[in-house]
């Protein structure tokens, strides 16, 4: 019939990329195999890292869990570049709303969650002991 | 890449003009807006992203009930007792590596290669096996030792994150299995190449919430 239905799935789409589709050409960093190679390194050196923050003291001991969820948020960085091929190309731009609005929500649940709780059991009055052995 | 030529194309790389490339390449106006439909494997794996940012919203209540409760001990054992680091580096650098070789697996599409796309996706599969065995060990020891699922509300948590995660490892496998009996019988059609690449997607975001397990549960439970 029309061009739109002899054309095969394989063909690409040349507005918009499928998520995670490889649209970038060999020259660039994150193409190919050396792109998987590299995401590869630099993913096992930020585990290492994380391992390393948390385990010995090289790091401060109150802002080892902010070096570690830095470390984490650098390797989802890495796995969503080197492995799932996120551009900030024009067409991968709905591929990255989606992204954005769904680290808004996991956000906005997380960061409300501990928000909530922490403040319920500061704002709790304490227990007497005579409660406290009511307790089941 | 022939139309690159064309002169539309080369004032607009991008196409992000709708009316920029009458009468060139085939994505010419037909209907659905100016460039037409995107093709069904763009449709497909698009939609297979917003489920997997669904799932992943679904583990951050995982998550942020884990970070509520992770002090909630009820003077049992703690994860600084309980976790084993060693145990959680090899199974990250399976499962690291799992998706390495997943991406192989995909690289191995491109070039439709059966053998290489079989025996990539076999060693990603083989590697997941190899992650949920040490996975349900650490549950059995756990268990073994009065630290199971009903021993506190720190536990519950735990087991229903990583257990969570664990489920989707197992499922995966499955889907794995499957799809490359299915690769084998069908070969290189453009349903199995939609579905290898939806696998690809799961696997690598599988990959991702294992990141935010190790770190937040695993390495901040064990820190002292």
């Amino acid at each position: 019939m029309s061009e739109i239905d002899s054309r095969t799935d394989e063909e690409l789409d040349r507005r918009d990329s499928a998520p995670g589709e490889e649209r970038i050409t060999e020259h660039e960093l994150a193409g190919g195999l050396s792109g998987y190679l590299l995401g590869f390194g630099l993913a096992i050196l930020l585990t290492i890292a994380s391992f390393l923050a948390a385990q010995t003291g090289l790091i401060y001991q109150p802002a080892v869990i902010s070096a570690l969820v830095v470390l984490a948020i650098a390797q989802m960085g890495v796995h969503l570049v080197f492995f799932l091929h996120l551009t900030t190309g024009p067409d991968n731009t709905n591929n990255v709303l989606a992204l954005a609005f769904g680290v808004l929500i996991v956000a906005l649940v997380v960061i409300g969650s501990v928000w909530i709780m922490a403040h319920l059991s500061l704002n709790m009055a304490a227990m007497s002991a005579h409660q406290a052995g009511m307790m089941p | 890449m022939s139309d690159i030529t064309a002169g539309s194309a080369r004032r607009d790389p991008y196409r992000l003009s709708r009316t920029g490339g009458h009468g060139h390449g085939p994505l010419s106006a037909t209907g659905h807006g100016q460039g037409g439909p995107a093709s069904k494997f763009v449709t497909v794996a698009y939609g297979f992203w917003i489920f997997l940012l669904s799932d992943i919203i679904m583990f951050s209540a995982f998550f942020a009930a884990f970070a509520v409760l992770s002090k909630a001990t009820a003077s049992g054992p703690t994860g600084k007792e309980l976790f084993e680091l060693t145990r959680v580096a090899a199974q990250t650098g399976l499962l690291l590596t799992s998706s390495f070789t997943g991406g192989l697996a995909t690289l191995a599409t491109h070039r439709r290669s059966m053998a290489a796309t079989q025996f990539w996706l076999l060693v990603t599969g083989l590697l997941g096996v190899a992650f949920l065995f040490l996975e349900v060990q650490e549950f059995a020891a756990m268990a073994s030792e009065q630290a199971g699922p009903s021993r506190s509300a720190f536990l519950s948590a735990f087991f229903a994150l990583v257990g969570c995660h664990g489920t989707h490892v197992g499922l995966g496998l499955l889907w794995l299995g499957t799809m490359m009996a299915q690769l084998w019988v069908k070969g290189f059609r453009p349903e199995m190449l939609r579905r290898l690449h939806c696998f690809g997607l799961f696997w690598h975001a599988l990959d991702i919430i294992w990141v935010a397990i190790f770190t937040l549960v695993y390495l901040l439970g064990a820190s002292p």
